[in-house]
């Protein structure tokens, strides 16, 4: 057979080559490598009246910023690669932070208002006797760990399950999901269900014996918060650039063909929707610790709606486009917030607008539109193409 | 021979071991020689009647056609055969053992049946070499694609099919540049690569010059034997250039089955089609 020299060498690339394939990815890392260790230095070896010195309020700002990231970019998994439009994945951000919360909470001990070493404050404070029993185990790390991710993907895949073999798609799939963090939220803010209601869960003095305040605390929640960033990116690197990735976008393209050729593309979905769903509350668990607090109003709609506005305003279909565009909206709101608070929400649907208008592939399209990158369509927001 | 020669035999660079091999095609028993039965089928949607107790019976390795005018049940029969529409009565078999009506698309690609739309439906963002990867026949599943890596007869399975689709230098081009009439080819390339049992061709020639036209009449009737062909197709010319046995569809029944010659001076035929011929 002729012309065969070349194809033996067109097989997927090993695990290693396929994560370190994308030019615009290795600038990615580097730069959060690079970043991550300043900021560290800054704060931990630079004097603090030093002009080089980084506050801790900045550390703890950088670490926002970075779970964000993370956010961004579980949403651009599903949405820029497999065309799920999740208006809900704040949702599983809020349940991951739920977890961490929950965790910290038991690490309070009798340290509490009430110095209950048992119950958290809100428990004594509503006359409740015992620990309810979803809050056993969670004065343990490893099991407040494995929970964090075990009950978003465990709800990312029954809502998936269902989803994706009844061939829910498009507009309608992106409604359900909104309720489904709505009816969340709900359940949420009510006392009863254990969660400390309308105010959340609060007050957390340590992480693994290690003081919330502390700057070395602060800024080793935003080295693992790099870290984690980091150890996702490559991973869905991966996945994405395996056989199971041309499949997942073969799908965005026309699922119902990616059917006919043999593939069970219910499975592919909810598998890589379940994916997603853990990223969202990694970066969750990873937000709370350095905010301090966790309450229903992270369930709210209106914050799922603005990962996807994140994400397309950075650029989708590409990791480090969501990623940018996570650090890019959240620096602008932070600046405009304390200029203008009341001006925000108008700013981010103007740049919503002129990104959708003017830049389809986000601030990412701009930057490699001289080089030549790997085109993709992008996904309708609101059209699943049968 | 050498040791060292038996050696090398053993481990020649595009020897491909029996035990990496995946599972060949499910077995299809065609004892009967019968590889397709559609019986008594009726599909109606809000109460117009697409197909009416259809009767088809596709021998195994034959080459099929199927004419009728718009709207005459073609392409219903093709989506109730891949499980894109259930029927509200009748029975569809493959061989004598698999009921397709109780299968998903997708076990029922898996079971060998490949099918090609009217519309050329390729995945526009990929490379043509990574539709024609996705199209293998291969372990469907999710962990064997995410750790997946090309094996060597699988590369020559598809250098081979490049050679005969001729898009050798759109190779790493965006399915989505194609023109219509290479997309036609490329959507051909997915079927040959996934090494279907029965083939089902929704107008295959549809925009191609009359050279494609000519070469894709050339590869169907090559297939024929090897495999099970179940072409649809108006072009009159076509379908007498490579079909031996035609059915005519009219409004979702069987109106007639037997050579080009035989449907042509059948009375019925040509009644329906007011003396035209079909």
């Amino acid at each position: 057979m002729s012309d065969t020299g070349i194809l033996p060498e067109l097989g997927r690339p090993g695990f290693l080559r396929s994560m370190l394939r994308s030019k615009g990815g290795n600038t990615f890392l580097v730069l959060l490598f690079v970043g991550t260790l300043l900021a560290a230095m800054g704060n931990l070896l630079v004097p603090p009246d030093s002009a080089l010195y980084v506050d801790t309020y900045t550390i703890t700002l950088l670490g926002k910023y970075l779970s964000f990231a993370l956010l961004a970019m579980a949403v651009d998994v599903v949405w820029g690669y497999c065309g799920i439009l999740s208006l809900g994945h704040g949702a599983f951000f809020a349940l991951g932070g739920y977890g961490m919360g929950m965790y910290l909470m038991r690490q309070i001990g009798d340290r509490g208002v009430y110095g209950n070493p048992e119950l958290p404050d809100f428990m004594v404070f509503l006359n409740w006797s015992e620990l309810p029993w979803f809050w056993y185990g969670f004065d343990q790390f490893w099991f407040a760990a494995i929970m964090i991710m075990l009950v978003p993907g465990f709800l990312a895949f029954v809502f998936g399950w269902l989803a994706f073999r009844s061939r829910v798609t498009g507009v309608y799939l992106s409604i359900m999901t909104q309720a489904l963090t709505y009816a969340l939220m709900l359940a949420f803010f009510r006392n009863e269900m254990g969660f400390g209601g309308n105010n959340g869960l609060t007050d957390f003095k340590e992480l693994m014996g290690f003081d919330l305040q502390a700057d070395t605390t602060r800024v080793a929640l935003l080295v693992c918060t790099a870290l984690t960033l980091g150890a996702a990116y490559l991973l869905s690197q991966f996945i994405l650039s395996s056989k199971y990735g041309r499949v997942i976008e073969a799908i965005r393209d026309g699922e119902s063909r990616v059917r006919f050729v043999g593939y069970k593309t219910e499975t592919y979905k909810v598998w890589l929707f379940v994916y997603s769903a853990v990223l969202a509350a990694l970066a969750g668990a990873l937000y709370v610790p350095q905010v301090g607090i966790i309450n229903p109003g992270e369930f709210s709609p209106l914050n799922s709606i603005e990962i996807v506005v994140w994400v397309a305003i950075g650029g989708r279909g590409l990791l480090y486009g969501a990623i940018l565009g996570a650090l890019l909206v959240n620096f602008a709101k932070t600046q405009f917030t304390g200029i203008l608070p009341e001006a925000w929400l108008f700013a981010l649907g103007a740049l919503f607008v002129i990104v959708t208008v003017f830049l389809p592939k986000g601030v990412v399209g701009l930057l490699s539109m001289r080089t030549r990158s790997r085109n993709k369509p992008s996904p309708d927001l609101m059209e699943a193409r049968e | 021979m050498t040791r060292l020669d038996t050696f090398r035999e053993t481990m020649r660079r595009d020897r491909v071991f029996d035990f990496v091999l995946d599972e060949r095609l499910p077995s299809v028993d065609v004892s009967h020689g019968v590889l397709l039965y559609v019986e008594g089928l009726s599909v109606s949607f809000d109460g117009f009647k697409a197909l009416t107790n259809l009767n088809l019976y596709v021998d195994d390795g034959e080459l099929r056609c199927l004419i009728g005018a718009n709207g005459a049940g073609k392409t219903t029969l093709m989506d109730v055969i891949t499980g894109k529409t259930r029927p509200d009565e009748g029975v569809v078999y493959f061989g004598q053992t698999h009921n397709l009506l109780n299968k998903s698309e997708a076990d029922i690609a898996e079971l060998g049946v490949g099918r090609k739309f009217q519309k050329p439906t390729v995945f526009e963002a990929l490379t043509v070499f990574e539709n024609l990867e996705l199209a293998l026949r291969m372990d469907k599943g999710i962990v064997a694609n995410l750790f997946y890596k090309l094996r060597s007869d699988q590369a020559d399975l598809i250098a081979g099919v490049i050679d005969t689709i001729g898009l050798h230098t759109q190779i790493f081009q965006q399915a989505g540049a194609l023109s219509h009439g290479q997309k036609q080819w490329l959507e051909i390339g997915m079927l040959l690569v996934s090494e279907p049992r029965l083939l089902l061709v929704d107008e295959p020639v549809a925009g191609m010059t009359a050279q494609e036209t000519e070469s894709t009449a050339e590869l169907l009737t090559g297939l024929a034997g090897k495999r099970t062909v179940i072409v649809v197709e108006h072009d009159m010319a076509f379908v007498r250039s490579i079909s031996r046995e035609v059915t005519v569809l009219h409004q979702g029944s069987v109106l007639a089955e037997g050579s080009m010659d035989e449907v042509q001076n059948n009375p019925d035929v040509i009644e329906v089609y007011l003396g035209e011929a079909p």
